[in-house]
């Protein structure tokens, strides 16, 4: 069957909407603008490689880090818990993990905002306890936590869609052969549900590191991570070499990362990253 | 006993976390006052003024106007992609399938400047259309990622022996391959539309101030003054999601009866 035509006008389309663009970013990366047109350099790339900036690099991937092993502390015994056999109406449990992501994430990080504000609710409910207010928003913890609250289920669900797969049998195997249950869940149960570890990792690490949303909101309009950067780059500034030259960086940042958690994936079970 | 009662305490506590902002919200949507904390009283005045605000109409509009023609056109477009791409066999394959993938798998804001980059590169002027076109570019793969699997399931003789027996391609395409393939069709469709609706980064590098989606103007309205509309509308939408998923729940639930019947 000679149907490779049908794919022409989407390869087309490819072409013109994914590769050109990112060529265009990693034109403008490379180059600025002069009198006639643009030229060569690596000026953007240095000023990248200032302090200021490296310290926003910095700062990104520790608050993304940080959130990554909070949901991972958070969301595996969640796992745990909702994949052993006694758990009962399983799937209704599961669903209210998902339902939350169904709502617009703008709205859930906003419903925060609501929650930490100085006269918000948490603060009004220490007033009664006569405590002062205490200032929850615009530092790290907050994002952290925006971050932890938005990203927690994709911990969560990788982690038990693997552990569900577990064949019982093996864990019977262990505790027969006179393994406790600490044993058991140290030579057992978290060897094999290392892949969804992983997979729930990079799917909370990489939204964690680009997101300009969430720092903006629970962070200030002056906290700055990599994403703010980015942005701002394109809407305020207007210096879109800058702001390429950081979005290259980001996503080779993501590209090792991902290269690195996949490759662990593939010594230990084999398959994609997902 | 005493294990099973601390892990329902763990995962209550965690449930708490998930829904404690969410329920704050749509309580604080009834409030009489403009104030997020104190409870003045019921009302229903945030709800109708929801209704009556401009921006917010036509930002519900936007949304969804994009949202259902970017999903239409992503579903043919793709779906026709994915039969073509289904007919290559080596590495080119391999290398449109990876191409595919970067809007995937890309970080969401680096998209977002990338087209930004190209539309005012070609000196196409920032708004609906431009936005619309982005919708479509992130929206086509995903599509073709749900159509491949099915296609790959499907029998290649049944095409043939359709032709055979005096088809038309066109005919024999809409009678044997389009009803085998609809599932995965479908589930692309409503995987477009869904992330249509909920995008923001996207969407905020590819439009100008006049046209906004929902995303848009809450990311705006939450940085200038929160208002108690927002309220109101993440209630009408947090009840929507629920209400459409319990409708699909139901429906799948009993197709499940019915195959255990059969």
């Amino acid at each position: 069957m000679k149907r490779r035509f049908l794919a022409y006008p989407y390869l087309l389309w490819m072409l013109i909407f994914i590769v050109v663009p990112l060529l265009l970013v990693l034109f403008y990366s490379f180059t600025t603008a002069t009198e006639d047109g643009f030229a060569f350099t690596l000026d953007n790339f240095k000023t990248f490689m200032q302090p200021i900036y490296l310290k926003v690099l910095w700062r990104s991937l520790a608050l993304a880090a940080i959130s990554t092993i909070v949901c991972l502390i958070l969301g595996y015994p969640a796992a745990l818990i909702l994949s052993s056999r006694q758990m009962s109406r399983k799937s209704f449990l599961l669903f209210l993990f998902v339902l939350p992501m169904w709502m617009n994430f703008l709205l859930r990080t906003y419903a925060w905002l609501t929650l930490l504000e100085k006269n918000g609710f948490i603060n009004t409910i220490l007033s009664v306890f006569g405590i002062e207010p205490i200032q929850l928003l615009y530092n790290d913890g907050a994002v952290v936590l925006g971050m932890v609250y938005n990203f927690l289920p994709f911990m969560v669900l990788p982690i038990y869609s693997v552990l569900k797969k577990i064949d019982p049998s093996v864990i019977e195997a262990a505790e027969d052969l006179g393994a406790n249950q600490v044993t058991v869940f140290r030579k057992v149960i978290f060897p094999l549900s290392l892949p969804g570890v992983f997979s729930g990792i990079s799917m909370v690490f990489m939204p964690a590191v680009t997101t300009f949303v969430i720092s903006r909101l629970l962070g200030g309009g002056q906290y700055m991570l990599i994403g703010n950067l980015i942005e701002k780059q394109f809407t305020a500034v207007y210096d879109w070499h800058f702001g390429s030259a950081v979005s290259i960086v980001m996503m080779v940042i993501i590209l090792i990362s991902m290269g690195i958690l996949s490759k662990y994936d593939n010594d230990r079970e084999g398959g994609g990253l997902w | 006993m005493v294990k099973n009662a601390i892990n329902r305490i763990y995962l209550f506590i965690i449930f708490l976390f998930l829904y404690a902002p969410i329920m704050v919200l749509i309580v604080f949507s009834f409030n009489n006052s403009k104030s997020r904390s104190h409870w003045n009283g019921f009302t229903l005045r945030w709800y109708i003024e929801l209704f009556q605000d401009p921006v917010i109409k036509k930002a519900l509009f936007y949304t969804i106007a994009i949202a259902l023609l970017s999903s239409l056109i992503a579903t043919i477009v793709g779906t026709i992609a994915a039969i073509g791409i289904h007919s290559f066999n080596d590495w080119k394959k391999t290398l449109i399938l990876n191409i595919n993938y970067i809007p995937i798998l890309n970080p969401d804001i680096v998209t977002g400047v990338s087209l930004m980059i190209l539309f005012i590169f070609a000196r196409i002027k920032l708004g609906f259309w431009t936005m619309l076109l982005a919708h479509i570019t992130f929206n086509i793969p995903y599509v073709i990622l749900s159509v491949l699997p099915k296609l790959k399931q499907l029998n290649s003789h049944l095409y043939e022996a359709a032709l055979d027996l005096g088809a038309t391609p066109l005919y024999a395409f809409f009678k044997v391959i389009l009803p085998e393939i609809r599932p995965g069709i479908v589930t692309g469709a409503l995987l477009a539309f869904t992330l249509s609706v909920d995008d923001f980064v996207i969407s905020f590098f590819n439009t100008s101030s006049g046209v906004t989606n929902l995303s848009i103007t809450i990311f705006s309205m939450a940085r200038t003054g929160i208002n108690p509309k927002i309220n109101a509308l993440s209630t009408i939408m947090f009840l929507t999601i629920l209400i459409l998923l319990f409708i699909v729940n139901i429906r799948t639930s009993k197709e499940v009866k019915e195959e255990k019947a059969k």
